[in-house]
């Protein structure tokens, strides 16, 4: 299968610190892929190297077989790639139905247009009220942003990537800081998504991982530890050890300090 | 916010096309400030010549309010465009000499904006480089080349004597400015506000200008939705710098002169001042703001020429400490409890 997203030896540093260290990675079409690892593993870098945040210190990303490595955020989102941020980032002062038809108006790329009046494309607006519906955001739509109850500001924050309908999605702990009677939402409407649309999903919760994934990397200190189909991976001994060997390491460091 | 009724009969869709509607909908103290602005001219005709003052002041302060309420780009030097357009206007009237395309004052307004947004268009770009402290930067570097420019090209500006001999034609070859008569000229001024404005507020509530508010909001995610934001500031930068032109044309035409005061520095922190005094980003900040600010002035000036300036300033702090918004904070809140439509909590 063709890979809609790639890196070929991307390495990003930090000073002296190599937080993403020549990682070669691939993400077929409807890919359910998960990227875990322990604190500090690199994982939001290197989503951020992958939607553009950052740019890489040397090695390169394709979207589609392009080479996108100098691509700005926004281009690389109108070509497809669209992520959720592990903090939410959004419009406090806008509605959530505002939000979409912002989204939408940029994704059928009616954003720069001047001489109407904003929510006259009816498509547009039956488009983002579907959305908001699926993402039970319904009878929040015409609520201010800012004073939504943070479960449904976290549900908008997927729904603002889910919107342009992208062909690979990154979603940075989608379920961070949802009370537990709420995640399992989050799950659903994740797992609910279009089959076709590539799946990133970074997450600590490890019976949210092994029930979303069907492939997962693990990464560790930056580099790409292990890589596989969810069951080898959950059973693979070395990954065991590195989430253990973690807090036996840090019990080492403690004890010496 | 839409009634509850509403709510119930109909599906989403119409709704939220409602809510759009509503959103964008003029409302009755809209009316009634225009109303009361044009009527102020057949009122006071002999106070015609302040408010003609306050109008160009607004049209000036709409503009950065558009640069720094909407797009967020924080500007020392928007006088820059205030001056040139004024410059423009008044070397074409000066070589119309009363009569002709060049000494039509509409033709002076349209190239007055021409050529500002065309400067505002290429200094964006050096503008956008930087965080807020470059661009502050940037901004007032820019209007302090201009100011040395207008002084040095006395030649063709006049220098610090003035620009002698600004003959504005007939407005619409129709009326004479003539001074014995300042409201033809407030009048004047006034429906160019009045048209700027309509065109400004359809833009700010057309799909552009709710990006501008996403960008301002949170640039990070407007980048991630794929919004060109670089792009979008360039436009809008261009606009306001287009709009700040326009209102230094109508002080040329309307005074028939300009001299190197419309590119001082006081110009610009002046409308930065009402801006904020009159609430950022709400477009009716700017015009309440110029008017209180002009107002303020002018009484503090009557009643305490020497210490005026100390409780124009005393007043500008309280208002930027204790209300929220500004004026139009103020008036929001009130309008709100008026028709009951409280805030969202």
């Amino acid at each position: 299968m063709s890979a809609v997203l790639s890196t070929k030896n991307l390495v990003r540093r930090f000073g002296g610190l190599v937080a993403t260290n020549d990682v070669t990675f691939s993400l077929p079409a409807g890919a359910r892929h998960a990227l875990i690892g322990p604190n500090g593993a690199g994982k939001t870098t290197f989503v951020n190297l992958l939607s553009g945040v950052l740019p890489p210190t040397s090695g390169q990303v394709f979207l589609d077989g392009q080479d996108v490595s100098d691509w700005p955020v926004f281009k690389r989102a109108r070509n497809g790639l669209s992520r959720t941020f592990q903090i939410n980032q959004l419009f406090a002062d806008f509605t959530p139905l505002e939000t979409i038809g912002l989204a939408l108006s940029e994704a059928h790329a009616e954003g720069a247009q001047f001489w109407r009046r904003a929510g006259t494309s009816k498509t547009i607006v039956d488009e983002a009220v579907s959305i908001l519906e699926q993402l039970d955001l319904g009878d929040v739509m015409e609520h201010r942003v800012g004073s939504l109850p943070y479960g449904k500001q976290r549900l908008l924050e997927i729904a603002i990537a889910v919107a342009p309908k992208p062909k690979v999605l990154l979603l940075d702990e989608p379920a961070a800081g949802v009370p537990e009677g709420e995640r399992e939402q989050i799950l659903e409407i994740v797992e609910a998504l279009p089959k076709e649309m590539a799946l990133v999903l970074i997450e600590h919760d490890m019976d949210l991982v092994f029930r979303f994934a069907k492939t997962i990397s693990v990464l560790v200190q930056g580099a790409l530890f292990v890589e596989g189909p969810a069951s080898e991976v959950a059973r693979d001994p070395r990954v065991r050890q590195v989430y253990l060997g973690e807090s036996e390491v840090e019990q080492h460091l403690g004890g010496a300090a | 916010m839409i009634d509850t009724a509403l709510h119930a009969t109909t599906g989403g869709e119409s709704r939220a096309m409602a809510w759009f509607a509503e959103r964008a909908k003029w409302r009755w103290p809209e009316f009634a400030l225009w109303i009361a602005a044009f009527a102020l001219a057949f009122v006071f005709p002999s106070r015609s010549a302040l408010f003609n003052e306050v109008a160009i002041l607004a049209l000036f302060a709409l503009s950065l309010d558009i640069v720094l309420g909407y797009a967020g780009i924080v500007s020392l030097g928007h006088g820059a465009f205030f001056g040139l357009g004024a410059y423009v206007a008044g070397l074409l009237a000066k070589a119309g000499g009363g009569a002709g395309l060049y000494s039509d004052p509409t033709f002076g307004l349209l190239v007055a904006a021409a050529v500002c947004g065309f400067v505002g268009y290429l200094t964006s770009f050096l503008v956008l480089r930087g965080a807020d402290l470059t661009r502050l930067m940037v901004t007032l570097g820019v209007a302090l080349i201009f100011a040395e420019l207008a002084n040095r090209m006395a030649w063709l500006t006049g220098g610090a004597d003035g620009l002698q001999g600004v003959l504005p034609g007939k407005i619409l070859g129709l009326v004479e400015f003539n001074f014995m008569h300042p409201e033809y000229a407030y009048l004047y001024s006034l429906s160019v506000l009045f048209i700027l404005f309509i065109v400004a507020r359809k833009v700010i509530n057309s799909p552009f200008g709710v990006s501008l508010r996403a960008i301002k909001g949170n640039a990070l995610r407007a980048g991630a939705i794929g919004i060109n934001v670089n792009r979008r500031l360039n436009g809008a930068y261009t606009m306001g710098a287009a709009y700040a032109g326009v209102a230094g044309a109508l002080l040329a035409q309307t005074t028939a002169f300009v001299s190197l005061d419309v590119l001082e520095f006081h110009r610009s922190a002046d409308v930065m001042l009402i801006v904020i005094f009159g609430g950022v980003g709400t477009l009716y900040g700017a015009i309440v703001g110029a008017a209180a600010f002009k107002l303020l002035y002018d009484l503090l000036a009557a009643a305490t020429p020497q210490y005026w300036q100390f409780w124009l300033g005393l007043i500008l702090v309280l208002l930027v400490l204790f209300v929220r918004g500004g004026i139009m904070g103020l008036v929001s809140g009130l309008y709100a409890r008026m028709t009951g439509k409280g805030e969202t909590p």
